[in-house]
């Protein structure tokens, strides 16, 4: 009895995979053919890039690109160093007002800058720091998700591991670097993984705070390209779709077993 | 109780659960460290220690205590303080017009249009794409024919930019063109409008947010299962037990925590998410697929008026606060921990 559900519960996992599968494989089918093509199927129709150039070329897509990367770079940079220190304090230093201050970093879970556009708009105005990319990436510099993450991971080193540091005269930051840092490692490359694809991908807060090409993500050149600068192309459209995304897609196809155990690790610790 | 003879190692996601609610659920391994923390080794601590460890603590802390307080904190202080105020317009500044905005947003439909079609979104996406994550973990985690490609097909969505996955479904949904008209064409049915009419908008979106979200919280549920240790299910088997059985009793409960997490998570995504609907609605038609925050970034960004904008985000921060706060103390009860 149980075999035929088992081959039953097999069968439905297949058709759920291939209807998620499906929209991508049709994305993938329109754009590496010709536009004829689009919503016609022939598995004799030439093969072709042609999408890809004439997307490539009707807008600053290189220029997107530097900017993304430029942008995730800023954030995780900054993270990873404002991250550390609290994480650090919050984990190891018994100071006064521990317990309070932590509940307000936590609020930040709830309460993320995605949600306040139109405030932090005025201050990134105030600050003079419209259509840059720095405007895009300070709400999101001190992440509460990653101080957690990385307070939890602090809390089980040995308190031993510290205490040896000391008696050899290291100071707080260097029996952090020393000690906390190296044992970190792994929470490092999840949380770096994480922090990465979800910076890649943001467009709402970009969208607001942009205004040029100099200073869009790939997301937001993506949308004013498939918006304005195209009639309705599909074949072009997907095409510069699919390079938006081929990055995190490719690293995705090639580590995703570790990829898949960094993102479980982030969701564990 | 089912969970008697668990093993010692705590569930996933437990700790982000017992961190984020930051009250009474304390696990022993965090428990004696917090209390007595420095003091531990040392007797008491010497008033000038303390204080050292004060400054040093808060020191750390300052980085992100500055840029928490700037973007987070002030932001969310200030949004509440403009909506008591009026916009300002040309050279006429902002006066204190008290409740005013509150009225005009209650006597609002597209406020009230906005407000139902997210809850209908958060009631239709939640649950299903929670059933389908873990049903996805359970295929997943099991022996099964083609496992990395069941895995590869699940979570692809998740790395996908929103951006791109909604002008994927976009051309998906293209009346006559696009592949479920296509493939409803070859059975006999008329094109339609899936966008364009509102009755079938939202529905259309909630599919695409649903089909980008089960496999992120998959993850999570995987996590969890690696975690329960396989003598349970052969324990289990000994005794006869039937596999629902065993899932209802066993599996489920034990998974509680995880649930709670990716619930948390799922309703912030519900109304913190809608770039899918910049590119494939712009909120219409009609007003039949305007989520809320959809509605303030019109409201803020493209009218202009932003003292309404920062009434309406006041109402998204009290529902996002009243969803934390219901869940953690209604939820709590129900869920078990070790």
């Amino acid at each position: 009895m149980s075999a035929i559900l088992r081959g039953l519960s097999t069968v439905a996992a297949w058709l759920l995979a291939l209807f998620w599968i499906l929209p991508l494989a049709y994305a993938v089918w329109t754009a590496f053919h010709p536009s004829a093509y689009a919503a016609h199927f022939d598995p004799l129709a030439p093969v072709t890039l042609g999408n890809f150039r004439t997307a490539w070329a009707a807008a600053p897509f290189a220029r997107y690109f530097l900017n993304t990367v430029a942008l995730v770079a800023m954030i995780l940079t900054a993270q990873l160093v404002v991250c550390t220190l609290a994480a650090y304090a919050f984990a190891r230093f018994p100071f006064f007002g521990r317990q309070a201050l932590f509940a307000l970093v936590l609020v930040q879970l709830m309460i993320m800058p995605d949600v306040l556009l139109v405030e932090n708009y005025r201050s990134m105005s105030e600050l003079g720091l419209l259509d840059t990319i720095t405007a895009i990436a300070l709400p999101y510099m001190a992440s509460a998700f990653g101080i957690f993450l990385l307070r939890q991971t602090f809390k089980t080193v040995p308190k031993e591991l510290d205490e040896a540091a000391r008696v050899e005269g290291a100071g707080p930051l260097q029996i952090l670097w020393r000690v906390y840092v190296p044992l970190a490692k792994p929470v490092y490359v999840a949380y770096a993984l994480v922090s990465v694809s979800y910076h890649w991908n943001n467009f709402l807060w970009p969208l607001i705070v942009t205004n040029s090409v100099e200073t869009r993500p790939l997301t937001v050149g993506l949308q004013v390209f498939s918006s304005t600068d195209q009639g309705i192309d599909w074949s072009i459209i997907t095409a510069a779709t699919l390079m938006t995304s081929a990055p995190l897609l490719l690293t995705f196809l090639i580590f995703q077993r570790q990829i898949v155990q960094s993102f479980m690790r982030a969701g564990i610790r | 109780m089912p969970h008697e003879g668990t093993p010692s190692r705590r569930p996933v996601s437990e700790m982000i659960v017992e961190g984020s609610c930051s009250v009474k659920v304390i696990t022993p391994p965090s428990r004696g460290e917090g209390r007595e923390g420095g003091a531990s080794g040392e007797g008491s601590l010497v008033p000038m220690r303390r204080l050292t460890i004060t400054v040093q603590g808060w020191l750390l802390l300052l980085p992100a205590a500055v840029l928490l307080a700037a973007f987070t904190h002030f932001p969310a202080g200030a949004t509440i303080w403009q909506s008591f105020f009026s916009t300002p317009k040309g050279d006429r500044a902002a006066v204190f017009i008290g409740l005013d905005n509150y009225r005009d947003m209650l006597d609002d439909p597209v406020f009230w249009r906005a407000l139902a079609n997210n809850a209908w979104y958060a009631l239709g996406t939640i649950p299903v794409s929670i059933a389908l994550a873990l049903a996805m973990a359970l295929w997943v985690n099991r022996r099964i024919a083609g496992r990395p490609f069941l895995r590869l097909a699940f979570f692809t969505p998740t790395v996908l930019p929103m951006i791109a996955v909604a002008n994927i479904w976009l051309f998906f949904y293209t009346p006559g063109y696009g592949l479920l008209d296509q493939v409803l064409g070859a059975f006999g049915a008329p094109a339609h409008n899936w966008l364009g009419s509102r009755e079938t908008v939202l529905a259309c979106l909630m599919v695409v947010a649903v089909w980008k979200e089960a496999g992120f919280f998959m993850i999570f549920y995987l996590a969890a299962l690696q975690q329960i240790s396989p003598t349970l299910g052969e324990a289990a088997a000994i005794e006869g037990a039937k596999s629902w059985y065993f899932f209802r009793r066993v599996t489920f409960p034990l998974l509680m925590p995880t649930t709670l997490f990716v619930m948390v998570n799922a309703v912030i995504n519900a109304f913190r998410l809608v770039d899918h609907i910049v590119v494939m609605t712009r909120g219409g038609p009609d007003n039949a697929s305007t989520l809320l925050l959809y509605y303030i970034f019109d409201i803020g960004f493209k009218y202009w008026d932003t003292a309404y904008a920062a009434t309406l985000t006041v109402v998204l921060l009290g529902i996002l606060a009243a969803a934390a706060l219901i869940q953690f103390a209604f939820v709590e009860r129900r869920v078990h921990y070790q």
